[in-house]
């Protein structure tokens, strides 16, 4: 049995926190940002690099660093903070124990060692096959080797997660269903099961075909890859959302408009998505156009539909809460009283708008069978899944890492003034990079290109001579943004290692005013919905014209090129 | 009420409030929208991925190619051979790192069958600046029936990447009006 002293009562939010939950989110989040600055390093050169005026690395580099930054990026940061989520979607909110905390310690390790392999391998030019490693591109043998170990450390934490939920239960901290927030992170270890299932289905194969022991075919092995490749941006979208809702109800008092409605959504992210991997092979041969259609839209597109509910029920959330607590002001009081200096609503805010308009949009518009044709492998894949990945998911992360600090390690927030402008330098810089490379991308510029003044190439391409000054504005974009993921850093390093406690005084340090006075209770029993939502149903309204009209331009866009069929 | 952080109290299986039910509808409506244009264009679209697919052992299809080139071949361009094939042929493209070939002379509103496959690893076939991408894979033969709409030089980029020297692979299609005097000669 845990002893009493295995816990301290948080003292802003009561919550009983188990110590080994505080410890291993610590040391998740501190591996996420090692990833991150990692990543972030690579960013930097790459972004030098694309931008022909500066054209930074040579070719060999190039390739090297963007596979760095790729894995660093999508893999490390983005799943050791999934993993420090899941401790807190579980053992935090539902105040309960860590199921098994030493293979939880186990769990990390074999995750760390993983990742430190593969780094290895890709420093050292023996994995220069980017993130996606199609075969037969071949990398060395401990590359694989070192990814199986980090998805088998993640597949564990995700089976501890379960594990906790049902401690939980079973000794009763919490009373009725789990919250959302909850909820939602369930679905993402979910959807993480299915993805990892594929990652073995696909690693452990590759693993042997590069010691020589099994064939692979190239086609299937993208089919598979995919799999792992695109369901794991369903655990992001998930704990993305999940994201949303907490720090809607932590920086405002957000409220949850129908629990029924809120959690289908999630449902149909784990029902819809296991095999989506289908809008990557859109133009590819070993598929048949139903079965490409089929699989991409499953008729309905069931997943895009949960994106626009959560989509109009995080903001209509946001705006109910405040209305209920006396912004009831026109259309859009609620917006503009809203505690725009707090960095996780800022935060907040920028996550929904640049997924929702840039990364969703796109995406659904890419996604699409035919439309493909005019976007794969160009500028404007990256374009669109900077603003979903970066501009949403890691954003939002940040956001809810100005929360996590003063409510796990107990720390003020360093650098508060440069922190309160961070979310917006971040997402200013995003939103301008991210359109600038879609952009870009109509003009048919490459992604994962070295050179498109092509100086090595036989025959000289030409592209529409605006695609320089669209790169310009990228590489301007891509350096704010860098700015704001540097301040990130510093500010999340300083704070936890050097920080002040949060009673003591502190130049330039603080918390978010929402941390010291919470946002009063919601009501209790069910309040009159009327009127409760109409600024963001005038908000989902306008982001619906933009999607038909962003749809259907593309589509006018491919009936101008050449026919093929 | 409650916020995502607090457990629900109570049944929390409600009905929806209008706003939220009525945003469910349209997006709902919407995605099938999005579904259904894709059955649409195949039925009344011109550009389709669709295509004929088939595994094809890549020496095969290297084969292929090379009679293909035996056949209609019109001269050189940087060393890579020049082929002008007629309205309705079978024209076949072989990616390898870090070339395509062969260079092809096309006419104007003709259709043809483009068969594209790899001798080694993926390659990105990306036609400039029309900008039309498919993705060419070792082991499989994609052919693509293809009409040129407008003439004049194009280049085709090579966007999967494909090893050190992928940036540098980039091949050639010339189109001609059906009148015109032909780049490279032959033809007639
Ligand atoms: C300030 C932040 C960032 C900047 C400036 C940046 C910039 C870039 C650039 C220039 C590329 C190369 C595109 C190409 O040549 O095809 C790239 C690729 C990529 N980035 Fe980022 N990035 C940033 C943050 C992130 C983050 C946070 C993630 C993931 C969570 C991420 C994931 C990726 C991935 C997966 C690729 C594709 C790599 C590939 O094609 O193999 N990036 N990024
Ligand atoms: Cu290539
Ligand atoms: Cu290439």
């Amino acid at each position: 049995m845990t002893a009493p002293a295995a816990f301290r009562t948080c003292p802003t939010t009561g919550l009983k926190v188990h110590r080994q939950a505080d410890a291993l989110i610590k040391a998740n989040a501190v591996a996420a940002t090692v990833s991150l600055l990692v990543g972030g390093v690579a960013a930097v050169l790459v972004l030098l690099t694309r931008w022909q005026a500066v054209h930074l690395l040579p070719a060999d580099w190039f390739y090297r660093i963007l596979t760095v930054h790729g894995m660093s990026m999508l893999i490390f940061f983005i799943i050791f903070f999934e993993m420090a989520v899941l401790y807190f979607a579980s053992a935090v909110v539902l105040n309960s124990r860590v199921a098994a905390p030493r293979l939880a310690w186990v769990a990390f390790v074999l995750m760390v060692a993983g990742a430190i392999l593969v780094e290895w391998m890709m420093w050292t030019g023996k994995a220069d096959v980017l993130f996606t490693s199609y075969v037969p591109l071949k990398a060395h043998p401990l590359y694989y080797l070192g990814i199986i170990l980090f998805a088998v450390g993640a597949l564990v934490v995700t089976s501890l997660f379960f594990a906790t939920l049902v401690v939980a239960r079973r000794e009763r901290t919490y009373q009725g269903s789990v919250p959302l927030v909850t909820f939602g992170g369930a679905t993402a270890a979910i959807i993480a099961v299915i993805t990892l299932l594929h990652g073995a289905a696909v690693y452990i194969p590759t693993f042997l075909w590069s010691l020589g022991l099994v064939p692979m075919d190239a086609e299937v092995y993208r089919l598979i890859w995919w799999g792992l490749g695109h369901s794991s941006q369903q655990i992001n979208v998930a704990a993305m959302v999940s994201i949303w809702y907490l720090l809607g109800g932590l920086t405002i008092g957000a409220v949850v408009l129908n629990e029924k409605i809120s959690r289908s959504a999630f449902v149909l992210y784990v029902l819809f998505i296991s095999m989506a991997s289908a809008h990557h092979l859109l133009v590819d041969p070993g598929f048949s156009p139903a079965w490409k259609v089929w699989n991409t839209s499953y008729a309905m597109y069931l997943a895009v539909l949960a994106s626009m509910v959560h989509g109009f029920t995080v903001p209509a959330g946001m705006e109910a809460g405040m209305r209920l607590r006396g912004f009831t002001h026109g259309l859009f009081e609620w917006l503009r009283k809203a505690p725009w200096g707090d960095p996780g609503f800022s935060a907040l805010v920028f996550s929904v708008i640049i997924f929702g308009f840039l990364g969703g949009i796109t995406g659904v518009t890419f996604g699409t069978e035919q439309i493909n044709i005019i976007a794969h492998n160009t500028f404007r894949i990256p374009g669109h899944f900077h603003a979903t990945v970066v501009g949403g998911t890691a954003l939002a992360f940040m956001g809810v890492t100005y929360y996590v600090i003063p409510l796990i390690f107990r720390k003020q927030i360093a650098f508060w003034p440069l922190v309160k402008i961070q979310p917006y330098l971040f997402a200013i810089g995003m939103t301008l990079f991210s359109m600038a490379m879609t952009f870009a991308g109509t003009f048919g510029v490459p992604r994962r290109h070295y050179d498109i003044s092509f100086a090595a190439a036989p025959f000289a391409v030409e592209f529409n001579p605006a695609v320089d000054l669209i790169l310009g504005v990228m590489a301007l974009g891509g350096l704010l943004a860098s700015l704001g993921g540097a301040i990130y850093i510093l500010s999340t390093v300083w704070s936890v290692f050097f920080g002040k406690p949060l009673a003591e005084d502190a130049t330039f340090g603080a918390v978010p005013a929402a941390i010291l006075k919470p946002p009063p209770a919601p009501p209790a029993g069910d309040a009159d919905h009327k009127g409760l939502t109409r600024g963001t149903l005038v908000l989902v309204g306008v982001f619906l014209l933009a999607f038909i009209a962003y749809y259907f331009v593309n589509w006018k866009l491919l009936s101008a090129v050449w026919r093929v069929g | 009420m409650n916020t995502g952080l607090q457990s629900p109290t109570g049944v929390w299986w409600k009905p929806a409030h209008k706003a939220e039910r009525l945003w469910v509808q349209i997006a709902f409506a919407w995605c099938l929208v999005l579904f259904a244009m894709m059955p649409l264009w195949h039925m009344k679209g011109a550009q389709n991925p669709s295509g004929i697919r088939a595994k094809v052992n890549p020496n095969d299809f290297a084969r292929r190619t090379y009679e293909f080139i035996n056949t209609y071949k019109v001269g050189e361009d940087h060393g890579v051979p020049v082929v002008a094939p007629p309205p309705g042929a079978d024209v076949y493209l072989l990616g390898r790192m870090w070339a395509w070939e062969p260079v092809l002379q096309l006419e104007r509103g003709a259709q043809y069958t483009l068969h594209l496959s790899s001798l080694d690893v993926n390659h990105g076939f990306s036609l400039a600046p029309v900008n039309l991408n498919f993705q060419v894979v070792p082991g499989y033969d994609y052919g693509l029936r293809i009409t040129p709409s407008e003439a004049g030089e194009f280049t085709i980029v090579c966007n999967e990447f494909c090893g050190i020297n992928h940036h540098a692979m980039v091949g050639r299609v010339v189109v001609l009006d059906r009148a015109a005097a032909p780049v490279y000669g032959g033809g007639e």
